[in-house]
């Protein structure tokens, strides 16, 4: 087995292109807070944050700030270690799905050097992904147990039961998607999907397998805690949710963890399912431009994708009430199982005796 | 039975559709809505910087009138305090000197005269009780303040500027 051949400029690139997609990711995240608050205001025919710079644009800073400013308050009764592990393991889980999604398409300089625009490019790129998500569970339950309050417990209860329960059918409609590409790697996904449309059929596995879309669509809604399957953080019900006894920057990691969440399951929903950094006529595009401009083309694609989907996200957001409990249960078990084992089989089917 | 009023709704108890079991229908319905809601007017008033029209009987803050020549007309009657049903307005009357007749149009005069901002709940009975016309209640929203000792509206806070000095300054 060849070892990974280890230079100072492969170092210093991989560097470089971890804190570029840290603080890319966290950056995005910022401005998705305040996205978010600029839809709901629009859909609800107000005008939203307009006071702190123009737009309202440095609101988010702004919320920063006041979190950092605000007094840290661990509760007596609590389970100190676990209470501070909570928020950390939340934000660690988040920022470190990034890692697998593929940025753009590789690039080589003039010098022959080929540089990668992915931090690692495993061979089990996506079961790393939902390694990392379902690990994501223990920050909230954690945080939620640790508080020593009722509505919190409760609250990380109905996490975890729902993360688990969506996790099967995200897990079955992808292993549809994953007959299909044969490579878990995303990197693999992404350059089969190279391009729109092949001559016979498109290329982006959105137009493959579109029962297995929605599917995995609605399921990382659920993983995500966001309406309408918000129910570990239903107001209304268990007051603030898991995170109801923190506070200052504590509550403001579990707040952001889940805008980072937003933004890179935005991004691996992308690669998976709509051609990641592809798009129409790209071969005629990078026939005609140099390959520095390409690429950064490649990345924009992608970046714009990844912001429809977000505010895809949150247009489903604002406009969906939340479910109820037993109605989100009966919508996993009993509805998107089956649809995703009837999908996979179709798609076995398929594969075996109408591909070949 | 009788309906009581023509807009009641009955109920349809009946079991869901299949299209209705599957919910599609109705999300893409739901989001149409929401949809043709971010083409809608806002409802929002940016308020400092755009102001709603009030109604032409909108009772704000008080203000103490001044006749043509400048001179002061209210004379402690009191009549606005006894008319008061929150007993914010109270008030110290003396008696004109020789020599400030250009400052107060009658013989007396309110030396103080305080409305309690906060107890006061601009129904107007000041305005309608006084006999000299010196109590009016404009059209200013009471501004927001940090102590309580400032919502103490002393005299000078509510005179009207004087109609010749200004037009000297101006």
């Amino acid at each position: 087995m060849l070892l990974m051949q280890i230079n100072t400029a492969f170092i210093i690139e991989k560097v470089i292109l971890i804190s570029v997609i840290l603080m890319g990711s966290l950056g995005v995240a910022m401005y998705a807070t305040w996205a978010e608050r600029k839809v709901a205001a629009i859909m609800q025919d107000r005008i939203g944050p307009n006071r702190a710079g123009p737009f309202g644009l440095f609101q988010p800073l702004a919320d920063g700030l006041k979190l950092f400013f605000k007094e840290e308050i661990i509760p007596d009764r609590s389970t100190r270690f676990l209470f501070i592990l909570g928020p950390c393991l939340a934000m660690l889980t988040a920022c470190m799905t990034s890692t697998v999604v593929p940025w753009g398409p590789d690039y080589v300089t003039s010098a022959g050097r080929v540089i990668s625009l992915q931090v690692a490019d495993i061979n089990i790129g996506i079961l790393f992904v939902f390694g990392v998500v379902s690990l994501g569970v223990y920050g909230i339950m954690l945080g939620g147990w640790a508080s020593n309050n009722k509505f919190s417990l409760l609250s990380s209860i109905r996490a975890a039961s729902q993360a688990i329960s969506y996790e099967l059918a995200m897990g079955i409609s992808l292993i549809a998607l994953l007959m299909m590409t044969g490579s878990l790697s995303l990197r693999d996904i992404v350059s089969q999907q190279h391009g729109f449309w092949d001559g016979h059929w498109f290329t982006w596995n959105v137009f493959k397998q579109p029962l297995g879309f929605i599917i995995f669509l609605i399921c990382s809604f659920a993983e995500l805690n966001r309406a309408p399957f918000d129910l570990p953080e239903a107001e209304s019900e268990l007051n603030m949710g898991y995170h109801q006894e923190y506070s200052s920057m504590k509550l403001g990691f579990y707040l952001f963890a889940e805008y980072i969440n937003l933004f890179v399951s935005s991004a691996i929903i992308i690669t998976l399912f709509w051609g990641g950094y592809n798009f129409p006529f790209m071969d005629k595009v990078a026939g005609g431009v140099s390959p520095l401009l390409f690429t950064i083309v490649c990345v924009l694609v992608l970046l714009t994708k990844v912001i429809m989907m977000i505010l895809f996200f949150m247009f489903i957001r604002w406009t969906l009430p939340r479910f109820r409990y037993d109605q989100l249960m009966r919508l996993g078990w009993k509805s998107l199982i089956p649809l995703a084992l009837v999908n996979m089989l179709i798609t076995g089917g398929v594969i075996l005796w109408v591909l070949k | 039975m009788q309906k009581l009023t023509n807009r009641s709704i009955s109920i349809d108890r009946s079991p869901m559709t299949f299209s209705e079991r599957i919910y599609i229908p109705a999300i893409l319905k739901g989001l149409s809505i929401t949809l043709g809601h971010i083409f809608k007017k806002k409802a929002t008033v940016s308020y400092p910087e755009e102001k709603r029209p009030f109604s032409p009987v909108f009772r704000g803050l008080q203000v103490l009138n001044r006749d043509e020549e400048g001179r002061e007309r209210c004379t402690a009657c009191g009549l606005c305090a006894l008319a008061c049903p929150a007993e914010a307005i109270t008030m110290e009357a003396a008696e004109r000197k020789p020599g400030e007749e250009s400052l107060y149009r009658e013989e007396k005069y309110a030396a103080k005269y305080e409305i309690n901002m906060l107890r006061c709940i601009f129904c107007g009975f000041c305005e309608e009780a006084c006999p000299k016309d010196a109590v009016y209640l404009t059209e200013t929203i009471m501004p927001a303040n940090y102590n309580r000792e400032s919502f103490i509206y002393k005299k000078e806070d509510m005179l009207i500027p004087h109609p010749k000095k200004q037009e000297g300054t101006n």
